[in-house]
């Protein structure tokens, strides 16, 4: 596995190291302290930063608003990152536009995992272990289903922004990772304005809050949180693109994510959207620098090691309730 | 005259931005039978779960027997002799109903030292006492709310508290189980256990209570005698004139 | 019955089996039965916490694969019979279950549950980065070829994870039907209610954490010598994380019976299928299977006995 990512990192994929000068080095040898690495290291921070909200939000809906630990959201990216390689590799769609397209199935893959969710588990009140164990399952079978399907070797897609960079003096932006960048604030941007502005969205909000005067509104709560956690799988539409743009994946790319998607939720703070946006910000930061400084195969550690801090020291995260 | 058992002053609790208790003082003697009356909502069991320990209240201090309470957790508030029945009742429903008791008997009397050598003679006697004798080995899931709410009072008294606070404990009860019930909190207290009443049962809590404190959107309104409070104007407008 | 007396049968049934064992076995039967009884630790080490206590550990690989670095540790210092390794494995994975319990056991179980997620990446990524046992590469042990009285080094090993096995599913019992068993249904059951009956709801959950954890590192310690060969992939291999799950819930959780049963029954089904089929198809439908029954027969095989013959669970 470590062969093959080396030579796919040669075709340009993988935590890049800055524009000029090597990798700063793994663990043993001198550190390379330029501004150059430092700037660019930072970009690639900010741009990863980005994307991790898109691969976040759904969890920051799913986990932090409606109360549900749905551990295989990661397995929903992978999904829809192997769907966008797939239509890719047979068809030529870009990947992006996938996605777009791929969005109502999504959500009704979301809806209808809710509703099995709701009237095995929720409903008798037995969602902290069963629960848990049920998405547990769907996340292994998700995996062990694309590994049968798919296989283990790396998958990418051809696109025309994969390769090329945007040069702005020293500061390199790889437009395979400014795209997603941009793509996921978008996404941010419109839910937000969702939950905010209109009557479902602040339905979704509420909620979270108070199931017993959405009742007396004459809502359905259940039918609210239906929805909701159907947004929530839709984005991994789109999560799952913007993966497949960034770098190649694998079935087993979602364990990674796992730890990142929650210390990102916990970090940012349960609940709130402006949150998690701060949070992947500065995961996306301190992985960069860490890849950077001490050689990509520490990152994973970094995330969740922080995870562990957070939850440990302060588990209601940085705006959180 | 009898000293101060229960101490709450200047009690603060908030929700993010919803302020629960507000500057809270309330004082309770030994041997005392208080009843703590407020609109739903007002903020009673907020301050019984801050007294208890279940939640911790952002400000102010609770002291019982002369102890500041502060930062200790609930098993141990319950093992100094501070016992709650919960508004909503909360059986242990994996456990028969004697099994419910048991865990009290086990953990706080237990601890204390002071365990009883005949366990299923006492898991029966407070069934007795609150009038599910006949429901011993049934299991949570199969009772009425009713005797739900009987079992969480049961399970409470087997913690054998020197205070004990009655959240809601009759709710839904017929007019002769309501009797059952306040002779058994007479009965307790004459044994030398302090009661605190929470109730909206009008009737009941005016013949039990010797003091009577109001709650109001998460402050004390009033405080002292029951037939004075419930002529207070404040009371009637904000609770009572209904 | 006491558990003296339930560990004296269950020593007896052990004896039977070797026996039998030794009479019939190859060696491929002796790695077969191996695996299985590993996954009986697994899976009754899991349910400790789990099942008795409500709060889920995703990161069981995690306590295996600490059991068996722990081995690879030593075996390039110092050279200690299995018997130590196992304890020293044990000692490992127990102190690690008890510091994940301590930062994160404070908060709701479903915070413990991702925590156990992120520790099985933590530890994972610091082996890989640890040259001393083979970082990724991994690691090669050498092990002797017979033993007196016992016959091959396979067969010592199934051994010894037979006793382990009875110490395990012993030591679980005993907590199930003791004091601290009662207060572990009782956080199950609702925490807030334990903690306010005066159950010290944080010391409980910490010991069982514990002990989960350090049965798991037992479970590991050997692991390297059955291989000869111990790598990062396989050692936190994705089937020790499903089955640690699968086979207590698809047994029953409740009980020290329902991860045995589901251990034994789920246990040789892969072995046999994994022959048949690919290992990957077989994983796929334990992960099926677990959602099957999650949904339908939450209580797992035990409870759907209970329900056939109208039994109650009643003391």
């Amino acid at each position: 596995m470590d062969e093959e990512a080396e030579s796919l990192e040669n075709k340009g994929w993988g935590p890049q190291p800055a524009e000029r000068g090597t990798c700063a080095g793994n663990a043993g040898e001198g550190m390379i302290f330029s501004y150059d690495l430092l700037i660019n290291a930072i970009i690639a921070g900010v741009l990863l930063g980005g994307f991790y909200v898109a691969v976040t939000i759904g969890i920051s809906i799913a986990f932090g608003i409606l109360d549900i630990v749905n551990i295989a959201h990661v397995s929903f990216i992978i999904l829809g990152a192997y769907i966008a390689y797939f239509l890719n590799v047979n068809y030529g769609l870009d990947p992006i536009l996938v996605s777009i397209l791929m969005l109502p199935v999504f959500y009704l893959l979301g809806t209808a995992v809710y509703q099995i969710y709701y009237l095995s588990f929720e409903r008798r009140g037995q969602e902290a272990l069963r629960g848990l164990a049920f998405f547990f399952g769907l996340m292994f079978v998700t995996e062990v289903g694309l590994i049968l399907v798919f296989g283990v070797d790396y998958r990418y897609v051809q696109a025309a922004y994969v390769g090329p960079s945007l040069r702005i003096g020293v500061a390199d932006f790889p437009f395979r990772m400014l795209i997603p960048c941009v793509l996921a604030l978008v996404m941010f941007g419109i839910l937000q304005l969702f939950l905010s502005k209109t009557y479902t969205g602040r339905a979704i909000m509420a909620v979270s809050q108070d199931a017993l005067a959405l009742k007396l509104m004459a809502v359905d709560p259940i039918r609210i949180k239906r929805i909701a956690f159907g947004i929530s799988v839709a984005t991994a539409a789109i999560a799952g693109a913007l993966l497949i743009i960034i770098h190649p994946v694998e079935p087993a790319v979602g364990r990674e994510y796992i730890g990142r998607i929650f210390a990102i939720a916990v970090l940012g703070g349960l609940g709130s959207l402006p949150g998690t946006v701060i949070g992947a910000m500065l995961l996306g930061i301190m992985e960069s620098f860490t890849a950077t400084f001490y050689g990509p195969s520490w990152a994973p550690a970094v995330s969740f090691g922080f995870l562990l801090l957070a939850l440990a020291f302060r588990p209601q995260g940085i705006l959180g309730r | 005259m009898a000293g101060v058992l229960l101490h709450v002053s200047q009690v603060g609790k908030r929700f993010g931005g919803f302020v629960a208790l507000e500057g809270i003082d309330l004082e309770v003697r030994e041997g005392e039978r208080l009843g703590l009356i407020g609109p739903n909502g007002s903020g009673k069991s907020t301050l019984v779960n801050c007294i208890c320990g279940t939640l911790t209240n952002d400000r102010g201090h609770v002291q019982f027997q002369g102890e500041k309470l502060d930062g200790l957790p609930a098993y141990q508030r319950t093992r100094k002799g501070l016992a709650r029945s919960f508004q909503l009742p909360r059986p242990f429903f994996s456990l028969s109903v004697a099994d419910n008791l048991r865990i009290p008997l086990l953990y706080t009397v237990g601890a204390r030292g002071s365990a009883h050598g005949d366990m299923d003679g006492r898991c029966a006697e407070l069934l007795h006492m609150v009038g599910l004798h006949d429901k011993y080995d049934a299991m949570p899931v199969d009772l009425t709310q009713v005797d739900m709410r009987k079992l969480e009072l049961a399970r409470a008294m087997a913690a054998e508290p020197k205070l004990l606070i009655a959240d809601e404990a009759m709710a839904g009860l017929s007019h002769s189980e309501i009797e059952d019930i306040l002779k058994l909190l007479v009965r307790l207290n004459e044994q030398g256990v302090t009661i605190i009443m929470i109730e909206h049962i009008m009737s009941a809590v005016m013949s039990f209570s010797q003091r009577l404190a109001v709650l109001v959107s998460g402050k004390k309104i009033a405080d002292g005698d029951p037939q004075e409070v419930v002529r207070n104007p404040e009371v009637v407008r904000a609770y009572l004139g209904q | 019955m006491r558990w003296p007396t339930f560990l004296a049968i269950a020593l007896a049934v052990a004896l039977a089996v070797a026996a039998v064992a030794r009479f019939y076995g190859n060696e491929y039967y002796f790695i077969a039965a191996y695996v299985v009884l590993q996954y009986v630790v697994l899976a009754t080490a899991w349910n400790i916490l789990g099942g008795y206590a409500g709060y889920v550990n995703f990161g069981s690989a995690a306590f295996f694969a600490a059991g068996a670095y722990t081995t690879i540790a030593f075996h390039s210092v110092v050279s200690l019979p299995i018997p130590v390794l196992i304890v020293l494995g044990g000692i490992v994975s127990g102190v690690i279950g008890f510091i994940a319990g301590y930062l994160t056991l404070r908060l709701r179980g479903v915070f413990f549950a991702i925590a156990t997620l992120a520790l099985a990446v933590v530890l994972q990524t610091l082996i890989i980065n640890w040259d001393h046992v083979g970082g990724s590469r991994g690691a090669y042990l050498l092990r002797a070829h017979e033993f007196p009285y016992i016959g091959s080094y396979m067969q010592y090993l199934f051994l010894m994870m037979l006793l382990l096995a009875v110490v395990a599913v012993s030591v679980a019992r005993l907590i199930e039907r003791s004091w601290l068993g009662f207060g572990l249904a009782a956080i199950r059951d609702d925490e807030a209610a334990a903690e306010a009956s005066g159950v010290p709801t944080l010391r409980l959950k910490l010991i069982a954490t514990t002990v989960s954890g350090a049965f798991m590192g037992m479970a590991g310690a050997p692991f390297p010598y059955m291989l000869g060969y111990v790598d990062p992939a396989s050692a936190f291999n994705l089937a020790y994380a499903v089955n640690a799950i699968a086979m207590p819930m698809i047994g029953g959780t409740t009980t020290w019976v329902g991860p045995v049963i589901g251990a034994i029954l789920l246990g040789t089904i892969q072995q046999v299928a994994t022959v048949t089929i690919s290992s990957a198809v077989n994983l796929l439908i334990v992960g099926l299977v677990l959602i099957g029954f999650v949904i339908l027969a939450p209580n797992g095989i035990v409870g759907l006995f209970q329900q056939w013959f109208g039994k109650r669970r009643a003391r």
